[in-house]
C-alpha cells in the first residue's frame, strides 16, 4: 500500500492549534456546571440500598416540610418508564422492584442544595429482600434467575474450521484462565445535566455527554414527546472515555422529569462519590483458553470462552461482548477456532462502555495465553508471536480476509529495537541475581477494529453537514462530540483541506440536536475515520455546488471562495451540503453466524513494557514504555500522540493500580482517595511511534486510534512482571497484595500443573 | 464532605481576588470553591472530587497552591487569591498557556486550569525545573486524558522560554 504522507502545506497531518484550546487554557470553556439558568433549582436522586428486593413502602421524615420540595416517582413519568437504548429493560425510576444497590427510585429538587442533601437522607424505603446474585459463577449456575430466563443478556458463537479435529494432531494442548476487574472511567468532570421544560417547546437538556442523539431518543421515549419537542445540547465535556455514552440518558431523564413537574430549570451534578458508586464501569471479565499447538508453537486451533459481567440491566453489554468476542483471537492466525461468549446479569449497577469496549479484556487473556504457550513449547514470547501473526491474505477468526499489507513481524522487530529489548533482557537477567528489586521486560501484540462492528455502521446511517456563510466562513455540522480527543480540531482540518481554505476559516457547530444532523454516537474509534470521511465528502459538496453554479473555478483563493459564497447565498439562500454513510461494497457481515468483515479497518500495535518489581514492598513500577502502532494516516501528530499516551496511562492504571472493591454489588471505595489512578509521578516515559499504512475507508487514510492504546499495556506489563520474577499472573489489577498472595509457596505449587496438558 | 453551613449565620468576608477587592456575604464554612464559582462567577476553577485529591480546583492563596474545595471561605479572609481568570498578570502565565496549546497538554480541559496554576506556582518557585521537579510539582493535579507526558513537555518548554527571555 502506498505511503499516506501528504506534503507540508497541507492542513491534514499538521499539528494545528486545538479549536477550543484557548478557551480551555484560560478557563473560559463552558462546562455544564458553569451554566446557570434563571429560576434554576437543583435535583438529587434517592437510590435503593439493597442489591435486590421489592419496594414495600416509601416514607418521608415528617420533620421536614416536603411542600418546599419537588418530588418525582415513577408515577410521574409521562411516557415509558425506561432508558431507551437497545433492549429498553432498564427503568428510569424503579417502581416495584430494585435490581442493584444504587438503583434510582425517587427524585427531589429544591433551590437550596444543602437542604436537598438533608432531604435525600430523610426518605426511607422499606424492602422485601430477594436473593441477589453477585458473581458470574453464581449467575451462570442459574439457581437464582435475576434477568430473562437464564441470566444471559447475550451470547455469541464464532466458528471457523473443524476445531474438534485438531486435538488429535496437536503436539501440545495449552489451557489457561484469565480475568480482569472492573475499572472506573474517572473522567475528572463528574456527570451532570440541566433540563428545562415549557409546554410549547418541550424539553431541552444541556449536558456533559458523548452521544446527543442517544439522549434525544431516550428522552422522547421517557417523556412521550415527538422528535421536535426534545432538544439536546452538548456542553464542553470534561472527559468521558465511554463513561458518558449511556448514563447521560438516565441523568437527563431524571432532570427532565423534575423540570416537567416543577416548571423550572433543574440542574443535577453528581458529586464524585455518587458518580463512582452509581454510574457504569468497565465490565469485569473471565476468559478460558484451550489451544492446540504443533511442536514449534504454531496454533492449530482452539476454544475460547469469554464471559463478562453486565450488572443488572442489558444496557450496552451485548455490544461490548461483541467487540470482546471479535478481538478474542488477537492478531493471530487461527486455522480453526470456536469462540463462545456470554454477558451475564448480576445485581450490581450496569457495567458499560469504557475505552476499548470488551477488547482490552479478551486481548489481555490472549496475550497472557501466548506467553503461556511460549513457555510450554519452550520458545520465547517473541518467537511464539512471530510464528502465529496474521498475514495479508489470511483470515481472522470471523473469516475476514486481511487486505491491508500489514507486516506484524516488522512492527515487532521495530518495537524490540526501539525498546532495546534484547539488550535489556540480558542485562536484567544478570542484575536480577542479587537484590530485592527485580527488573523485567514484556511485550504485547494486538489489533483494534475501527468503527462499529459488522453491519453497525449500516444501521447508524450517519449524516454529516457542512455549511458556508456569506462571509466565506465554513461550519461543520455533526453530532460527534469533543471530550478531549480532538474531534473539533480534526474534523475542521479535514473540511479546510477539502475546501482548500485556511484552518481558521472553518469552525464546528456546538452539538445541538436542533442544529446538527445525527452523525452517530461519538464512540468506537469511529469519528476520525468514518465521520471524517463524511465531512470530507460534504465539504467537497460545497465546492461542487459553487463550481456548478459557475461561481468558482478550479483554482481559487479564500477571497474567491468568500465572493462565491456571498453571491450564491444572496441569490439562493443558504449553502449547505450533506453526506450520508454508504457501506463499502466489499464489507459483508453475517449477524447470525457472526462471520465476515467485522471492521472496515484494524489498527495494529506492538507495545513493550519495562518494570521493576520490588520484593520488599511488592509494588510494581513501569520504568519505560514503547508504544508502536500502525493507525493509518496520522491526521494530527500532537493529538494522536496524546491519545496514545493517555490511553497507555489509563491502561497502566487498569493493570497495576485501579481496583474496584465490591461489597454486595456496591463499589465501596468510591473516592479518589481509595480508588487510585496514576499521578504524574507514577508513570514512565511513554514513548510513542507511528507507522502509517493508510486505509481506503478513512478520511485521508485515517483509522481509529482512541481505543487501541487501552488494549496492550496490561498484558505487556504482566508479562514483564513474569520476566522479572518468574511467576505468572493471570488476573488484573495486579496490586501489591495480589503479588504478595501470588508469591506464597502454596499459590506457586497450585498453579503450575493445572494449565498445561501434554498431547495424548 | 463539608459540613452544612446552614446552621450558622452568614457574615461578610473581605479578600482580594485577581487583584480586585471582593466582599461576599456568606457562611464562613462555605467552600472557597463554591464562593468563587457561585458568588463571584469565576467558573474557571473546577470541581473534580471535592476532597482535595484531584487538584482541579487549585488556586493560589497568598502565593500558596491550595485546593479551594478544602478551604472554608472564612479562612480566606484578608487573603489574596489568584484564579485561572486572573493569571494574566503573573509573569510565567502566558508562556505556560502557549506551551500548553502547542504541546497538546489540554485535552478535555477540566483539569487544565488547576494544572496551569500548579505549573505557574512551580515555575515561580523553581524557574529551571528538572523533569523530576515537574513531576513532583504537578503530583497533586490529576489528569485522566493525557498521561501527563505532553504536560511535562509544556512546562519544560515554558521554563526554557522564560529563562531565555
Amino acid at each position: 500500500m502506498r505511503s499516506a504522507s501528504l506534503p507540508e502545506r497541507h492542513i491534514v497531518g499538521a499539528s494545528v492549534p486545538r479549536k477550543e484550546g484557548w478557551d480551555k487554557v484560560t478557563g473560559a470553556a463552558r462546562y455544564v456546571d458553569d451554566l446557570v439558568l434563571p429560576g434554576m433549582i437543583y435535583g438529587a436522586t434517592v437510590r435503593s440500598n439493597v442489591a435486590r428486593g421489592k419496594i414495600r413502602k416509601i416514607s418521608f421524615d415528617s420533620t421536614l416540610s416536603w411542600n418546599d420540595f419537588v418530588v418525582v416517582t415513577a408515577r410521574d413519568i409521562p411516557g415509558k418508564n425506561c432508558i431507551s437504548l437497545i433492549l429498553d429493560d432498564q427503568p428510569c425510576l424503579a417502581s416495584e422492584t430494585v435490581n442493584h444497590p444504587e438503583e434510582p427510585i425517587l427524585l427531589l429538587a429544591h433551590a437550596d442544595r444543602h437542604k436537598l442533601r438533608k432531604a435525600v437522607d430523610a426518605v426511607s424505603i422499606d424492602y422485601e429482600p430477594l436473593p441477589p446474585v453477585h458473581t458470574m459463577e453464581e449467575s451462570e449456575q442459574q439457581s437464582t434467575i435475576i434477568w430473562g430466563t437464564d441470566n444471559n443478556f447475550k451470547t455469541f458463537l464464532v466458528e471457523k474450521g473443524d476445531v474438534d479435529a485438531v486435538w488429535r494432531e496437536a503436539a501440545l494442548i495449552v489451557e489457561g484462565e484469565y480475568s480482569t476487574g472492573a475499572q472506573e472511567q474517572l473522567y475528572i468532570e463528574n456527570n451532570g445535566v440541566i433540563a428545562a421544560f415549557d409546554p410549547e417547546n418541550g424539553i431541552t437538556v444541556w449536558g456533559s455527554l458523548q452521544c446527543p442523539y442517544y439522549v434525544h431518543k431516550a428522552l422522547m421515549t421517557l417523556c412521550g414527546l415527538p422528535e421536535d419537542k426534545v432538544r439536546v445540547v452538548q456542553m464542553e465535556t470534561g472527559g468521558a472515555f465511554g463513561g458518558k455514552e449511556e448514563y447521560p440518558s438516565m441523568l437527563a431523564g431524571h432532570a427532565a422529569l423534575l423540570a416537567i413537574k416543577s416548571g423550572r430549570p433543574v440542574k443535577i451534578i453528581y458529586d464524585r462519590m455518587e458518580d463512582m458508586v452509581a454510574t457504569t464501569k468497565r465490565h469485569p471479565s473471565r476468559t478460558r483458553h484451550r489451544t492446540a499447538v504443533d511442536k514449534d508453537g504454531k496454533i492449530l486451533g482452539g476454544e475460547i470462552e469469554f464471559t463478562i459481567d453486565g450488572g443488572a440491566y442489558a444496557t450496552l453489554s451485548s455490544v461490548v461482548l461483541s467487540r470482546g468476542t471479535i478481538h478474542a483471537g488477537g492478531p493471530y492466525y487461527w486455522p480453526s477456532v470456536r469462540i463462545r461468549t456470554k454477558a451475564l446479569a448480576t445485581n450490581a449497577p450496569p457495567h458499560g462502555a469504557f475505552r476499548g469496549f470488551g477488547a482490552p479484556q479478551s486481548l489481555f487473556a490472549m496475550e497472557r495465553h501466548m506467553d503461556r504457550i511460549a513457555q510450554v513449547v519452550g520458545i520465547s514470547p517473541i518467537e511464539v508471536r512471530r510464528r502465529n501473526f496474521l498475514k495479508p491474505g489470511q483470515t481472522t477468526t470471523t473469516q475476514q480476509v486481511i487486505r491491508e499489507e500489514i507486516d506484524l513481524s516488522h512492527l515487532l522487530d521495530r518495537a524490540l529495537k526501539l525498546s532495546d529489548y534484547s539488550g535489556k533482557k540480558a542485562r536484567f537477567a544478570e542484575e536480577n541475581k542479587a537484590g530485592m528489586r527485580k527488573k523485567g521486560i514484556g511485550i504485547a501484540a494486538f489489533l483494534h477494529g475501527a468503527g462499529f462492528t459488522g453491519s453497525g455502521e449500516r444501521y447508524l446511517n450517519s449524516l454529516v453537514g457542512v455549511e458556508a456563510a456569506a462571509d466565506g466562513g465554513v461550519r461543520v455540522l455533526v453530532s460527534s462530540a469533543e471530550f478531549g480527543q480532538g474531534t473539533n480540531t480534526v474534523l475542521c482540518q479535514i473540511a479546510a483541506e477539502a475546501l482548500g481554505l485556511p484552518y481558521d476559516s472553518v469552525a464546528i457547530a456546538q452539538p445541538d440536536t436542533t442544529v446538527v444532523p445525527n452523525s452517530g454516537p461519538t464512540v468506537a474509534s469511529r469519528t476520525a475515520m468514518i465521520v471524517g470521511k463524511l465531512v470530507q465528502s460534504a465539504a467537497q459538496g460545497i465546492k461542487q455546488t459553487l463550481t456548478k453554479a459557475g461561481l468558482l473555478g478550479d483554482d481559487y483563493t479564500p477571497e474567491d471562495f468568500r465572493a462565491a459564497c456571498q453571491e450564491y447565498i444572496a441569490s439562493r439562500g443558504e449553502l449547505k451540503s450533506y453526506a450520508r454513510y454508504e457501506a463499502p461494497s466489499d464489507v459483508h457481515w453475517d449477524d447470525e453466524k457472526y462471520r465476515g468483515e467485522a471492521y472496515a479497518a484494524f489498527a495494529w500495535a506492538v507495545y513493550v513494557a519495562e518494570v521493576t518489581v520490588d520484593l520488599t514492598t511488592y509494588a510494581v513500577t513501569v520504568d519505560d514504555f514503547v508504544a508502536l502502532q500502525e493507525v493509518g494516516k496520522v491526521l494530527h501528530p500532537v493529538l494522536a500522540e496524546g491519545q496514545i499516551t493517555g490511553g497507555v496511562a489509563q491502561a497502566i492504571g487498569f493493570a497495576l493500580y485501579e481496583k474496584v472493591v465490591w461489597q454486595n454489588g456496591r463499589m465501596i471505595n468510591n473516592q479518589m482517595t481509595n480508588y487510585i489512578m496514576p499521578t504524574s509521578v507514577d508513570l514512565p516515559l511513554i514513548r510513542v511511534f507511528f507507522e502509517e499504512l493508510g486505509n481506503v475507508h478513512g478520511a485521508h487514510g485515517a483509522k481509529g486510534i482512541g481505543e487501541l492504546p487501552m488494549d496492550g499495556p496490561a498484558p505487556a506489563i504482566v508479562s514483564a512482571v513474569e520476566d522479572a520474577i518468574g511467576v505468572r499472573f493471570h488476573s488484573i489489577p495486579l496490586l501489591p497484595e495480589a503479588l504478595f498472595e501470588g508469591l506464597r509457596p502454596e499459590s506457586l505449587e497450585q498453579e503450575a500443573p493445572a494449565s498445561t496438558r501434554g498431547a495424548a | 464532605m463539608n459540613p452544612s453551613p446552614g446552621t450558622v449565620a452568614k457574615s461578610e468576608v473581605l479578600f482580594t481576588v485577581n487583584g480586585e477587592t471582593k466582599k461576599v456575604l456568606t457562611y464562613p464554612m462555605e467552600r472557597l470553591l463554591d464562593v468563587l464559582r457561585n458568588e463571584l462567577e469565576l467558573t474557571g476553577t473546577k470541581e473534580g472530587c471535592g476532597e482535595g485529591e484531584c487538584g482541579s480546583c487549585s488556586v493560589l492563596l497568598d502565593g500558596m497552591l491550595v485546593n479551594s474545595c478544602l478551604v472554608p471561605v472564612g479562612q480566606a479572609r484578608g487573603a489574596s487569591i489568584v484564579t485561572i481568570e486572573g493569571l494574566s498578570a503573573h509573569a510565567p502565565m502566558n508562556l505556560v498557556r502557549e506551551a500548553f496549546l502547542e504541546c497538546g497538554s489540554a485535552q478535555c480541559g477540566i483539569c487544565t486550569p488547576g494544572m496551569i496554576l500548579a505549573a505557574v506556582h512551580l515555575l515561580e518557585k523553581k524557574p529551571e525545573p528538572a523533569l523530576a521537579d515537574i513531576r513532583e510539582g504537578l503530583a497533586g493535579n490529576l489528569c485522566r486524558c493525557t498521561g501527563y507526558m505532553q504536560i511535562f513537555e509544556a512546562v519544560a518548554r515554558a521554563a526554557r522560554r522564560r529563562v531565555s527571555k
